[in-house]
């Protein structure tokens, strides 16, 4: 299996914090991986890291065989990155917020591009409505749409169904879980959501304290720490670690 | 009502002065420079006050220059400010855009709102005051682009600021130009300012273009050595406001503030 994303001995310190320690993992092409942690943990660091919008204290994000420290531009053609902490443009339309981001990360052909995302994400009857007058199910949606304009290869999700409802929160995940086997994605995955990580994750991570501190399959953790569910094992690991602490 | 809740609220914007200095200051030096700058103006016209034949005409025409060099500088902070309001600042920097090509895009913009902003004011001073800036000639094509040169160059000062610092240091971006507008000698010579402000205000562009418009408009005499002096300045200015901007995305991406930049 062909590695897409490889992170290296990967530490951020801010002043005397250190708030991500020496970190490895990889993600293998066409994988869904899991980040879970408690919040503050590091989980959002270390996208920032892997997405270049902040520089490591030490250790490498290394993305399709290149250091994003030295091919960020041409790196973050490829990537993409969705949160429910950052947002689009209210004023513009949705079509509008889809048309400058078509053209930031030049994508070629970017009405077809719109249409296509609009179809399988259902914009249609919001498209040209003002990004700030929609509903935040509809808003998701269209982040999704942004955040897949360039058809990235790889896709960093920060809480992506955060703060839907049931049935659109399903649609979301459905939609992941489609896009990352027909267009071989590499996905990494921070969410609270423990059914949603077992939904989607091939592999995850276990983080508290800016390490990580167990990882595997979701069936294997559940296994190994004699738990019933993930958020148990999440439970367990993250109870014994303030003990420890 | 309740003085609880009186005092949550009161409490809510205390705070918040209180762990910004960008934003004491901004509340200091407001009446500060306004008292300055008005204190300068009186002087002049107390001491020369024949000095000016026409002086609707030269203070109409330096508020017209000036205003355009506000609205340029306020465009491009405004640019970046729009970005952070709307929090999609973090989009704007995990997408492949280089430096230099968001430089590019917000002093194109930013020429395009101050453009509208300005043609208006410009076409209303004809008949309101029969006043028309384009009798500065050739020259006036020289001021403008030497005073948008300008503009642009603290919007960059500015914006380094606010990749660095965040929304703190928004106020900053408002009254900049308030800041220098005393020491830019734009209603009044540079002899009116006391020995050391003149020293400082010669290192100003501001000074030269301003002293151009009113030879122009009080002499009928074009004195491209001021221009010159303008340009000088302003190209070591860019460069500084280019490498600051190229820094303080540097340290933006040390020290974390591109992720979260907020209040």
């Amino acid at each position: 299996m062909q590695k897409s994303v490889i992170v290296e001995n990967l530490s951020k310190n801010y002043f005397k914090k250190e708030a991500v320690k020496e970190i490895s993992f990889t993600i293998n092409e066409n994988e869904i991986l899991g980040l879970l942690g408690p919040n503050g943990c590091g989980k959002t660091t270390t996208i920032a890291m892997m997405l270049g919008l902040l520089k490591p204290s030490n250790g490498k994000v290394v993305i399709h065989g290149m250091d994003i420290e030295k091919n960020r531009i041409s790196l973050l053609h490829k990537m993409n990155f969705i949160s429910p902490y950052i947002e689009l443009p209210k004023k513009l339309s949705v079509k509008e917020n889809l048309i400058v981001y078509g053209k930031l990360y030049g994508v070629k052909f970017i009405s077809e591009r719109i249409e296509y995302l609009s179809e399988k994400l259902r914009l249609e009857e919001f498209i040209n409505k003002k990004t700030g007058e929609l509903s935040s199910g509809q808003k998701n949606r269209v982040s999704l749409a942004k955040a897949l304009i360039n058809e990235p290869s790889i896709l960093f999700l920060d809480e992506p169904t955060a703060s839907l409802d049931p049935e659109t929160g399903d649609f979301v995940r459905s939609f992941i879980e489609k896009i990352s086997k027909e267009k071989k994605m590499s996905i990494l995955l921070a969410s609270h959501n423990m059914d949603e990580v077992k939904r989607l994750c091939k592999n995850v991570l276990m983080m508290n304290n800016g390490v990580i501190i167990d990882k595997g399959t979701p069936n294997d953790l559940i296994k190994k720490h004699g738990k019933r569910n993930l958020e148990e094992v999440f439970l367990k690991l993250n109870r014994n670690n303030h003990e420890l602490k | 009502m309740s003085l609880n809740r009186i005092i949550g609220l009161f409490l809510r914007h205390f705070f918040l002065i209180k762990s910004s200095l960008p934003r004491i200051l901004d509340l200091i030096y407001w009446p500060t420079i306004q008292i300055i700058l008005w204190g300068f103006i009186s002087k002049f016209f107390t001491t020369y006050s024949d000095y000016y034949n026409n002086t609707v005409g030269v203070i109409l025409t330096c508020a017209i220059l000036y205003d355009f060099l506000f609205r340029s500088s306020i465009s491009f902070n405004m640019l970046f400010l729009e970005e952070i309001w709307s929090r999609n600042f973090t989009n704007l920097f995990i997408a492949p855009m280089r430096i230099s090509e968001i430089i590019t895009a917000l002093v194109g913009t930013a020429l395009i709102r101050t453009l509208i902003g300005l043609v208006p004011a410009i076409l209303i001073t004809s008949p309101l005051f029969g006043i028309s800036i384009l009798n500065l000639g050739i020259p006036l094509f020289f001021l403008f682009l030497s005073l948008y040169i300008f503009g642009i160059t603290l919007g960059l000062f500015v914006s380094s600021g606010l990749l660095r610092y965040g929304p703190a240091f928004e106020n900053i971006a408002w009254s900049s130009l308030f800041l220098l507008a005393p020491l830019g000698c734009i209603y009044y010579p540079i002899e009116i300012l006391p020995d050391f402000f003149q020293n400082v205000a010669k290192g100003l562009p501001l000074v030269y273009i301003f002293e151009e418009a009113r030879s122009i408009l009080v002499n009928q005499v074009v004195n491209y050595s001021n221009i010159k002096n303008a340009f000088i300045l302003n190209a070591i200015y860019l460069f500084i406001g280019i490498s600051l901007f190229y820094y303080s995305f540097s340290q933006a991406r040390k020290k974390g503030s591109l992720i979260n930049i907020g209040e």
